[in-house]
């Protein structure tokens, strides 16, 4: 299952953040704060898999944005990989060429859309259309 | 400023604006506080907020908190938008408390109350907002409040898709939290079915929930199998287009695949033919699209066909029964070790360690050693790299360990720091299981410490010494070769620990060259002397007084080293009692005495090495793939160290059985350091250990004398020695240090309080009941009343026999802890024997004697059973802690033990004779004791039988 979601920018700032398991806000300060230097330390060369502690790390670069899941030992870190490409075309198709702003004006939102994909660590949906119509949804009744 | 979407919220992007323009930390703090302050008070204040300015706030509340500020506010009114009717308002109060409340928050009887009310409710947005609200926080009062609800919503047949898909979900979550709770019973089946639905994203939740129930209980959900691979062959065959909007850049659904392929790995393959042969289709039909051209040249197309052929080839692994589809399978990953991508290298790596284990493809692995050991040479990713030293490991059997070990080292000489003490450990276990030559493991070994010194771990120099003296054939050549490795002027610490060992134990061997003579080999180790540590010093010292005894040409100048002030007068409380009592040791005590203390190591028990437990611990997956593998390689069998199951742990250190035994002749003088070392039981290692287990073993009398339970177990297990732990319960360790010369004794008592609390009016007494106040004198100091917590306090006795006796002296101790009186009654480990110095003495005069107190009253005697394996070394070491020393070449019968002795007492000295008789056949013993005093003879008689 993933353990974690986090999206950070390339000076290291937290822009989001999704945890699937209990932890107190110093181990997810700790967590961020190693894994993010982890990431960002890497160059385009290494692989996009790190192991910390004893969660696997997978991240993603686009742009200026991190995208880093931390999974325990059973998931298939392509999956999860792709997963993460997913869950940003999945923005992207909502936001129409999502950045790092819509991201920080919108958390909201990312978490509804997140909420859409995955439930308790475990993917439920990939199919980007009825993730994005099912928040549009929303936003039309409040736009009414 | 880009848009927010939905209905702006000025307000939150002003402050979201405001903050990001912050020139410096401070700023942003004082900003934030600012609107901290601003938010209290309109929630305080203002009654009338309504539900849109509400949700402003939250959501500036759940901004604070993403930059790292805890909030200890709010939480109220995020529990009253859940009860709000407008979408937004009612998403933003359960994002709040999935993200912000904690599961024991008092507020969640109101959350519980709301998400009923949802879930009650009509419309499938709210149902589904309040179950992802308890598949987040999902407390154990939730799942009270929600077990019977959530089966029903899944497998009703009314229930709209994406509900269905949040209740899976939201199970799974109370399973995992209160597994007691839930109970499906006849709901099991319909659960299965759901991997036949119609919806794919129903399907996708359902596997995982699925994964989870057949993990807790595979048997009743076996019924899965045939349908997850019934699905899996749908989607396998399936064209892209037949799945429309579940197929991700030209492949079809691979989430869903890769989590069928996982479920079927809780199960062996198949039994059914049909589903097995259609399980194997299926697998074929992905390595087969492997080969194929790719439908696109986006990477997200190769990537996701990729994750779904890694988790195949995951399950063929795990099936291990099909050969075609294993060999297949590695000349897939073969490929990908040589692929552009480094991901793929990476996950190739790490597959193939596992087929490594398996006795249809460990071959046909081993054929790319070649481009494994160019990938640790090469590859740029210090990840890459480790997963490479992993298949490394994997792959290494008898026929290739030779090269891959010389590789592993090589590499460590340049290897990343974050690896390095991983991979001495592997290189350690590589070189002991598939060694055929010791001398090459012991090369090895010398080899890692040289090149990763700080590297090696104890348990890897632990066990190069265990290994080196259990085999003889491999000892000459150890120490040759460690004599040579301290030739070097910089040589690591462990270098000096390892060669300090060896040579102390088989100096001897080379000692004939005159080039390694007993002086140069002791000049050698005391150059490095200066620079060790303390720990080392200690093993260095040890080294010395086997010198002593290995090679007496060079006594004086060991005896001079000993006797510098360095050493008598050196801080550390350790190396001055070894000093002192190796001294001593060697300066009073004959060459027999000093030979039998100082042997050579006996044998390790074997055992499992210490260094795969190690290895173990810290990486549980890899150890698993190499120890267990599962084909029964001739190599594993050639290991002269069977892998127990029980790891035990190493004796701490080795030599100091000897440092015990000098403690027990070393008398003459006053120990200076005594109040200051701790009493410690396991210190001793060894010989210890053997009166441990005796003290364990011996038959409990009853407590009816008002002891307190334990005191006899005590007392016994001081019959051969005088320092350890006399007693101890939850509250109080009781220690002892004891010294005896002629009649008199100096005892420590050493009370270690084990809570955290105070012992106040603490007391300790010595009594002496009846006849004994006429025998014994005791002179007790008093004890400080107050004992804090952790705390240890210590009582000197002196005592002096004027008599022999043969009751014990008793212990009492009292004590207030928290507001109850404590009474301890113990005996005090006071016993004839201890008043007993050996003597020296030849057959003749033993056998003259002997005939001299030949009349009945002079002489006790028992015949008994022997409690205990009849082993001569362990018989040697009793005697010898018995105190009446042991004679060597005196019996004309070598199977018998022969020991004579005098009692010290203030009226008379009493010379005592003792010859134990073992009778293999019978497992008997016949033990005689005579001495010119009936009680005496007596008494002696009485406590070493028990010891047999």
């Amino acid at each position: 299952m993933l353990k974690f979601l986090i999206l950070a920018n390339k000076r290291g700032q937290i822009r989001f953040a999704q945890y699937y398991e209990h932890m107190s806000k110093d181990v997810q300060e700790t967590l961020e704060t190693e894994i993010i230097s982890k990431c960002l330390l890497r160059s385009e060369s290494q692989c996009s898999f790190v192991e910390y502690k004893n969660s696997k790390v997978v991240y993603r670069r686009y742009a200026a944005m991190y995208f880093i899941v931390g999974t325990d030992n059973e998931e298939n870190e392509l999956a999860v990989y792709e997963f993460i490409h997913n869950f940003v075309e999945t923005l992207t198709k909502y936001f129409s060429n999502v950045c790092e702003l819509d991201i920080l004006f919108n958390l909201d939102r990312v978490h509804m859309i997140l909420d859409e994909m995955v439930v308790n660590g475990h993917i439920v949906e990939s199919n980007q259309a009825t993730i994005v119509s099912s928040v549009r949804a929303i936003d039309q009744v409040v736009n009414r | 400023m880009p848009a927010v979407k939905g209905d702006g919220m000025r307000g939150l992007a002003v402050f979201i604006s405001d903050i990001r323009n912050c020139k410096s930390k401070e700023a942003e703090i004082k900003r934030i506080n600012k609107e901290l302050a601003n938010i209290r008070s309109k929630f305080k204040g203002d009654k009338t907020l309504d539900g849109y300015q509400k949700k402003k706030y939250v959501c500036k509340l759940l901004f604070i908190f993403l930059l790292g500020h805890d909030i200890d506010f709010g939480h109220m009114e995020a529990v009253n938008l859940l009860s709000s009717n407008k979408y937004t308002e009612k998403q933003i109060g359960y994002l709040f408390i999935s993200v912000l409340v904690s599961a024991n928050s008092d507020l969640m009887k109101l959350v519980i109350q709301s998400i009923k009310n949802d879930l009650a409710s009509r419309n499938p947005v709210h149902i589904c907002m309040a179950m992802q609200c308890i598949a987040n926080i999902g407390s154990r009062d939730m799942a009270e409040a929600f077990t019977r609800d959530i089966p029903k919503i899944l497998v009703s047949g009314d229930t709209i898709d994406q509900v269905k898909q949040s209740a899976a979900l939201c199970l799974l979550r109370l399973l995992r939290q209160s597994p007691d709770l839930i109970n499906l019973g006849e709901w099991s089946s319909r659960v299965i079915h759901l991997l036949n639905d119609q919806h794919m994203g129903v399907v996708t939740a359902a596997v995982s929930l699925i994964d989870t129930l057949v993990k807790r209980n595979p048997d009743e959900y076996k019924g899965c199998v045939s349908l997850a691979v019934s699905r899996l062959s749908r989607i396998v065959t399936s064209s892209y287009t037949d799945l429309q909007d579940y197929t991700y850049y030209f492949v079809p659904a691979p989430w869903l695949s890769v989590k069928l392929l996982r479920v079927l790995q809780n199960y062996p393959p198949p039994e059914d033919a049909a589903v097995r042969t259609r399980l194997t289709e299926c697998l074929e039909t992905i390595l087969n699209k492997a080969q194929e051209p790719p439908k696109s040249k986006k990477v997200q197309h190769s990537n996701a066909k990729n994750a779904v052929l890694f988790e195949a080839i995951n399950l063929i692994i795990h099936m291990d029964s099909d050969p075609n589809l294993l060999v297949r399978a590695c000349n897939q990953l073969g490929q990908f070790l040589q692929h552009r991508e480094t991901n793929l290298r990476y996950l190739a790596l790490e597959s193939m360690c596992l087929l490594a284990t398996s006795e249809f493809s460990h071959e046909a692995v081993k054929k790319h050693q070649e481009t494994v050991i160019t990938a640790l040479k090469t590859e740029r990713d210090v990840s890459v790299r480790q997963r490479a030293v992993d298949l490394l490991y994997a792959m290494c059997d008898r026929t290739n360990a030779e090269e891959i070990v010389a590789e592993m080292l090589a590499y460590l000489e340049t290897a990343d720091y974050s690896i390095r003490e991983e991979m001495v450990l592997k290189v350690a276990i590589l070189a002991e299981k598939y060694a055929v030559d010791y001398t090459w493991y012991v090369d090895t070994i010398l080899n890692l410490i040289r090149i990763a010194g700080d590297y090696v771990s104890e348990e890897v120099w632990y066990r190069v010494i265990q290994i080196v003296i259990n085999r003889d054939d491999v000892q000459g050549y150890a120490a040759k070769t460690v004599f040579e490795a301290l030739q070097a002027p910089a040589c690591h610490e462990n270098m000096v620990k390892v060669g300090g060992y060896i040579l102390g134990e088989f100096g001897n061997l080379i000692a004939g060259d005159p080039r390694s003579s007993p002086m140069v080999q002791f000049q050698l180790l005391h150059s490095k002397f200066h620079l060790c540590a303390p720990a080392t010093r200690g093993l260095l010292l040890s080294t010395y007084v086997k010198f002593i005894n290995l090679f007496p040409e060079i006594k004086p100048q060991i005896q001079d080293v000993l006797r510098g002030h360095n050493q008598l007068r050196n801080s550390d409380v350790e190396l001055q009692q070894r000093a002192v009592e190796y001294l001593q040791l060697s300066t009073l005590t004959t060459a027999d005495v000093l030979a039998t203390v100082l042997e050579e190591m006996p044998p390790f028990p074997e055992r499992e090495s210490s260094i795969l437990a190690k290895l173990k611990k810290k990486k549980p997956d890899s150890v698993k793939e190499n120890a267990e593998t599962k084909m029964p390689r001739p190599a594993a069998q050639v290991n002269s160290f069977p892998e127990q199951p029980h790891p035990i742990a190493m004796p701490e250190v080795h030599n100091e059985p000897n440092q015990d035994s000098a403690d027990l002749l070393g008398l003459s003088t006053p120990v200076p350091t005594m109040n200051a070392t701790p009493p410690k039981d396991s210190a001793a290692g060894l010989l210890v250990d053997v009166f441990d287990t005796l003290g364990a073993m011996t038959t409990t009398t009853t407590a009816t004398n008002g002891l307190t339970p334990g005191a006899d177990e005590g007392f016994k297990r001081f019959l051969c020695k005088n320092n350890g732990v006399l007693f101890e319960n939850d509250l109080l360790q009781i220690g002892v240090k004891a010294e005896f010369r002629e009649n008199l004794g100096r005892i420590g008592i050493f009370f270690g309080n084990k809570t955290s609390f105070q012992f106040t009016s603490f007391t300790s007494e010595v009594s002496l009941p009846g006849e004994l106040s006429n025998q014994l004198m005791v002179q007790a100091n008093p004890v400080d009343p107050v004992v804090d917590g952790g705390a240890q306090k210590q009582q000197m006795l002196n005592i002096e026999c004027i008599t022999d006796f043969s009751e014990p002296p008793l212990l009492n101790i009292q004590f207030v802890y928290s507001g109850a009186q404590q009474r301890i009654a113990l005996k005090l480990p006071v016993m004839i024997n201890k008043l007993v110095e050996s003597t020296e003495m030849d057959s003749t005069t033993f056998f003259q004697r002997w005939k001299t107190l030949s009349s009945p009253q002079q002489e006790c005697q028992r015949i008994f059973k022997a409690q205990h394996p009849m082993d001569s070394e362990q018989t040697k070491a009793k005697l010898l802690g018995f105190g009446m020393g042991l004679l060597e070449n005196v019996d004309p019968n070598p199977e018998n033990y022969v020991s004579a002795g005098v009692l010290h007492t203030r009226n008379q000295k009493v010379g005592c004779l003792l010859r134990l008789e073992p009778n293999m056949q019978a497992q008997m013993y016949r033990l005689t004791l005579r001495t010119s005093k009936e009680s005496v003879s007596k008494e002696l008689c009485e406590l070493l039988e028990s010891q047999f």
